[in-house]
């Protein structure tokens, strides 16, 4: 029978690692939920949809920017050392999927305004009217218009891609240490962006083609969420514990009621009968979906922390 | 909450404004200490002193950086300390920068033990205290003021009040601490063990430690030789019932019930007599009434120690026959904290025989010969003819008491036999945690007309005063000249290092005005006590300046060892090492040790067991922001099979019960392997409950006041504290 | 180039703290807060029981997540014996740090920089030993260059056997256990 001690009582790491708060999810959830808008809008852009007046790609930049902002505000407000926030521009620190990030953030805010500059908001327009010159300038262009689309792609999906990759890369906590989590959180990104794009697009097929979508990626979704499992439970003991929180541990009534019953298969079950005309089409399952995201991040970052190597904490 | 004192809310009048801004922000206190340093010092400065955050004393050297306090390390010049001294030490900036400090002399303004004070000036409360002396000095006589003083800080204040003609002093270290060991040792030897103790733990082969837990119990010499020990792969035997840090490093760990040390002792010395194995050349030359000795301890086999003790007997028989392998350089360790069972001074003579056996009296690897210093006193005036004698030992009830008792001058002070006592002076002790029965010490305190304490933190015993008078703290003052017995003679000079931030002043001050406002002004002929200390050292041909500058002056080496020619001389009655003791036979005592069967616990109790961590000093450093940090309360270990039963587990909360009724202060649970099942364990020091000591307040629990009823040792006063036992009382 | 490490022996440490007091004043490390900390590892059932002492600190890894992770290069590798340091003002305190940290040895301090131990760098290039070895009354901790095979860090890993904290987390330490 083996018993450590501890005589450590740092703050936000003893009894158990606890250094980010409800910042971080926040900002992955609406960060995921960014980048899944812009993969919406740029493939609607790329696909041509976007000469639909009713496109609902017109609609999605203007949201983007506010909740990204809000998203980086958050962001910002976990920051200890604020006033120092500059020095994350000064510099491009090739190992550190932060800095990636950080970088990522400031390329992603022109893709998404070339694609506002599509059709501008009419508040925004009515302000600036030298804006409809640079929309005529944009609709001329067809191949412009194909690199904005491909360019939201992109960039949405390495904005998606890239919080996964950073918490994957902390070893040190075994619980985000597997290589399905930047897939994880690209495709509950994809899932909630299309469950929140299908309850406001205003063009009837993209809503039932999102609501498809998003049941397809639900569905890739529940095969992810069992291959990190399964992923971490064939692994080294520290990652056959850090499964168990989700598992069976205290983690799991929160993860298997949350995230996998009202966040990914209940939603599914609905949305399947309604794009097969069995049921109406509501919002109950589209919301389930995107706070089943939301939840998702919480206890992914909270039960990341708590996953460790060292016990010492615990007695 | 103990139900025994009642306090209420601490309320400082007058001042209290001031004085609760102050004290809850530390910048002044910082900014305080910078009066010493008026044009501030730019760069580190280095000022040496030695500490007093217990009572080793170990040469430090305190870094000032541009005038602000900044930390201390050891004098690498002092033997005790080698340059290194322990956390407590390190961390003796936390005592200066403590914001519940004692700030300014407090007069009470209701009822003992309130706590509602008024602020005064140093000249009211003096002119108070000595109106009062002076008045039970008319009345009584000045035998009837008694001091309780524990550290180098007291001399002067003994001297003032021997000058004024008290002669009832005691320290709560002989009759509350080491006095059983050390009169053990003297009914043995004809010597006592000394502070710092006499034994060459760095050259021993063999050690053998009962209870004693060094690295938890921090006496930094001792320490740092026991690891020199360990490095040399020194044979180390651990008797405890609790698996210590020392019995970690042990090759041999005695799990042994509580209670039952001389069983063991006395087994040990059976197998060592009767297989031969004890140092003949030693017990011939200086052994007296060895064949009694050897006759006696023949009925004390292994196989009737081990239901006693539940040591297995082939581990006693291996580890005596261990021991005796490595003799004289063999170190039965006479521990320090003696007072258990109310037979420890016995128990302690037992470890001095087998000791003894061993030869290891004045050998390398054993006990040396200390040698010391020695500085001429400063000449003073006589102190005035007693009329009375002291009543601490009334008619020599304790015959062998070789220090003065202070449950004796507690109890006079309650009975008023044969004389009353109607005045205490506290210097640096906190009785309430130190004194078992806390219920008597206040129950005395009714009785005085006169309570003065002197501290630096106010702590419970300063709570129930009429007059606090509050003390600079070691690093903002000087002290007498520090010369220690040990194995190399050296005089070490505390002096401060910065201002103290409040009124405060140093116990020199205090003892030199108190005595002059009772018209005693010529016992202090010197103006400073620079003056005092200059004289002593001019006199033994040193400078007070190279002092200053070094902090230790060394002496020459001298043999500390027989081998290196020191006599061994024994000031028993026989001139020898008395095997068979006949002043305890003709006083009426076991002449030779023998057995009692310790109490067993009542059904669902548990022996309560104290001691020592490594970075606190009894009920004295709990306010220490640093040393909390460290440590912020104690533990009550439990072993898991007893946990199991109470469904205890660690972290959670509960309250002690004793066998009194006595409900102790919230307690947290640690559930560990490391103890037995019929006892449970604390450190000392911690469930203070004074109001004004904010940092430790509440925080763990008392041991001392749990500690109701304790067995006098017949032989020389020492009250046994080990004799309680408690139940767990779960939270609702 | 020297790579400094640590060498602690457990045979000889008492666990006393006066590391972590001596690192708390020489440091200025804020109360409640710990650069370094005991960790008492205990074996067995009574009485057939174990201990091994360890004092912890920030382990100044050859790899180091904690440095590749940070964003602006505030977590950095020191040119003097590659000791691992916070560039104060640099950092933004965004605690990827403390997160890719397998020993959690770094903490916030409350001025909202990322802390941790230093091998009291100040001291080591002035030619004194780190302030938690300095003080060690069992004189259990050694200091040196793990590159030089005469120091006496690389003499004592030769001699006795020794393991680090959590190897498997793969950061290859440089702080060994005698035991």
């Amino acid at each position: 029978m083996q018993d450590l001690v501890t005589t450590r009582h740092n703050p936000q790491i003893d009894p158990s690692m606890t250094v980010w708060g409800w910042e971080i999810p926040v900002y992955l959830f609406l960060g995921g939920l960014v980048a899944g808008m812009m993969i919406i809008s740029g493939y609607f852009i790329f696909s041509h949809r976007y000469k639909k007046t009713d496109c609902v790609t017109y609609v999605l930049p203007i949201i983007s920017i506010v909740l990204l902002s809000v998203g980086m505000f958050s962001l910002f407000l976990d920051l200890e050392h604020k006033l120092y926030v500059w020095r994350l521009y000064t510099t491009f620190r090739i190992t550190s999927p932060m800095s990636w990030g950080a970088w990522i953030l400031i390329l992603v805010y022109p893709v998404i305004i070339a694609n506002m500059l599509m059709d501008p908001p009419k508040y925004i327009a009515e302000k600036f009217p030298q804006l409809e010159k640079v929309k005529n300038f944009i609709h001329e262009r067809p191949m412009l218009i194909k690199n904005i689309g491909v360019g939201n792609m992109l960039l949405g999906g390495m904005l998606g891609v890239y919080t996964g990759v950073l918490l994957s890369t902390m070893g040190s906590r075994p619980l985000w240490n597997s290589s399905m989590l930047w897939v994880l959180f690209l495709i509950s990104g994809l899932s909630t962006a299309a469950a929140f794009v299908h309850m406001i697009a205003a063009n009837v097929e993209e809503r039932e083609l999102l609501a498809k979508a998003d049941n397809g990626f639900l569905t890739i979704e529940l095969f992810v969420l069992a291959l990190l499992i399964i992923g971490l439970s064939t692994s080294s003991a520290v990652h056959i514990a850090a499964a168990k929180l989700l598992i069976n541990g205290i983690f799991a009534p929160a993860f298997w009621v949350f995230v996998v019953g009202m966040g990914v298969v209940i939603p599914l079950i609905i949305q399947l009968l309604a794009v097969n005309h069995k049921i109406k089409h509501t919002p109950i399952a589209p919301i389930m979906v995107i706070v089943g995201g939301l939840i998702l991040r919480f206890i992914i970052v909270q039960a990341g922390q708590y996953s460790h190597y060292l016990n010492a904490h615990f007695k | 909450m103990n139900s025994i004192s009642r306090r209420k809310f601490l309320k400082i009048t007058g001042f209290s404004v001031g004085a609760a801004a102050a004290v809850s922000a530390l910048n002044p206190l910082v900014k305080g200490a910078n009066k010493l340093n008026q044009q501030k010092v730019k760069g580190i400065q280095k000022i040496p002193t030695y500490c007093d955050i217990c009572f080793w004393k170990c040469g430090a050297i305190a870094y000032l950086k541009d005038g602000e306090l900044w930390k201390i390390e050891g004098n690498p010049l002092d033997p005790l300390s080698k340059g290194r001294l322990c956390p407590r030490g390190t961390g003796g900036i936390g005592a200066v920068k403590d914001p519940d400090r004692l700030r300014s002399p407090l007069i009470r303004t209701k009822e003992r033990g309130q706590e509602v004070w008024k602020e005064v000036t140093w000249n009211e409360a003096l002119d108070y205290i000595a109106n009062k002396m002076n008045v039970i000095k008319e009345k009584y006589g000045p035998e009837s003021v008694a001091m309780f003083a524990h550290g180098i800080g007291g001399n002067f204040l003994k001297h003032t009040l021997k000058a004024y003609g008290a002669i009832n002093f005691a320290a709560p270290s002989f009759a509350q601490c080491r006095g059983p060991r050390d009169v053990g040792f003297e009914l043995t030897f004809g010597e006592s063990i000394g502070s710092p103790e006499r034994t060459d733990i760095e050259n021993s082969k063999c050690i053998v430690l009962i209870g004693s837990h060094l690295g938890e119990n921090m006496h930094n010499t001792q320490v740092q030789e026991f690891a020199d020990a360990v490095q040399k792969d020194a044979t180390i035997i651990v008797v405890d019932p609790r698996f210590s840090v020392a019995a970690s490093k042990a090759k041999y760990y005695l799990p042994i019930k509580p209670g039952t040390d001389i069983a063991l002792l006395l087994a040990w010395m059976n197998v060592i007599v009767s297989e031969k194995l004890y140092n003949q050349e030693f017990v011939s030359k200086y052994g007296f009434g060895f064949e009694q000795f050897a006759a006696e301890i023949s009925q004390y086999t292994p196989e009737w120690a081990y239901p006693e003790t539940g040591i297995d007997p082939e581990l006693i028989r291996k580890t005596a026959r261990t021991m005796a392998m490595y003799k004289p350089s063999t170190l039965v360790h006479p521990g320090r904290h003696a007072t258990w069972y109310g037979d420890d001074a016995q128990r302690s003579r037992a470890i001095a025989l087998l000791n003894a056996l061993l030869g290891s009296w004045g050998a390398k690897g054993g006990f040396f010969t200390p040698v010391s210093f020695s500085l001429p006193g400063y000449p003073y005036p006589a102190y005035p003819k007693p009329t009375k004698e002291k009543l601490d030992n009334p008619d020599n009830k304790y015959p062998f008491a070789s220090e003065e008792i202070t449950t004796g001058i507690r109890e006079a002070t309650i009975t008023e036999k044969p004389y009353p006592i109607k005045g205490w002076f506290v210097y640096a002790t906190n009785l309430i945690h130190a004194l078992p029965k806390e219920e008597e010490t206040i129950k005395a305190i009714q009785n005085l007309d006169l309570m003065v304490v002197v501290d630096v933190i106010p702590s419970e015993i300063a709570g129930w005063a009429d007059v606090v008078l509050p003390e600079a703290v070691y690093l903002e003052r000087y002290d007498d000249l520090h010369m220690s017995a040990n194995k190399t003679p050296f005089v070490g000079i505390r002096q401060p290092v910065v201002e103290p931030p409040a009124d405060q002043k140093p116990n020199w001050w205090i003892a030199k005005k108190l005595a002059e406002k009772l018209g005693l002004g010529h016992y202090y002929p010197w103006n400073d006590i620079e003056e005092y200390m200059d004289y002593r050292l001019k006199a033994a041909g040193l400078s007070l300046e190279k002092l200053k500058k070094e902090g230790i002056i060394l002496g020459d080496k001298k043999p500390i060892y027989a081998e290196e020619g020191v006599p061994l001389e024994f000031p028993t009655p026989s001139g020898k090492v008395e095997f068979y003791s006949t002043q305890l036979a003709a006083a009426g005592f076991d002449p030779i040790p023998k057995f009692k069967k310790p109490e067993e616990p009542p059904a669902d109790f548990y022996r309560l067991l104290f001691g020592r961590a490594p970075v606190h000093s009894f009920s004295r450093t709990q306010s220490n922001r640093i040393l909390m940090d460290m440590m912020e309360e104690n533990e009550v270990w439990v072993n898991p099979n007893v946990a199991d039963k109470w469904g205890l587990k660690t972290g959670q909360h509960v309250r002690l019960k004793n066998q009194d009724g006595v409900v102790s202060n919230k307690i947290k649970v640690k559930v560990t392997e490391r103890i037995r099942t019929d006892c449970v364990y604390m450190v000392h020091g911690f469930g203070h409950n004074s109001r004004m000591l904010k940092g430790a307040y509440g925080k763990g629990a008392s041991d001392s006041g749990l500690i109701t009823k304790y067995v006098t040792d017949p032989l020389m006063g020492g009250t046994g504290m080990n004799v309680n036992f408690v139940t767990f009382e779960l939270e609702a | 180039m020297a790579r400094y490490g640590m060498v602690i022996d457990t045979k000889k440490c008492v666990g006393c703290m006066d590391c972590v007091v001596a690192c708390k004043t020489e440091n200025n490390v804020p109360e409640g807060h710990n650069r370094d900390w005991i960790v008492t590892v205990t074996n067995g059932k009574f009485p057939d029981v174990n201990l091994e002492i360890q004092s912890q600190r920030c382990n100044h890894c050859d790899n180091t997540p904690c440095v590749s992770c940070c964003p602006t290069g505030a977590s950095h590798v020191h040119e003097v014996g590659n000791v691992v340091l916070v560039d104060h003002e640099m950092c933004i305190g965004c605690k990827a740090c403390l997160a890719a940290c397998p020993y959690d040895a770094r903490y916030i301090h409350p001025d909202g920089y990322a802390d941790k131990c230093t091998f009291c760098i100040h001291r080591v290039e002035k030619g004194e030993l780190p302030a938690c070895v300095s003080v060690c009354p069992t004189h259990c901790m050694y200091f040196g260059d793990l590159d030089d095979p005469n120091s006496e860090v690389s003499k004592l890993l030769a001699s006795r056997k020794n393991h680090p904290l959590i190897p498997e987390a793969g950061t290859s330490p440089r702080i060994f256990y005698l035991i």
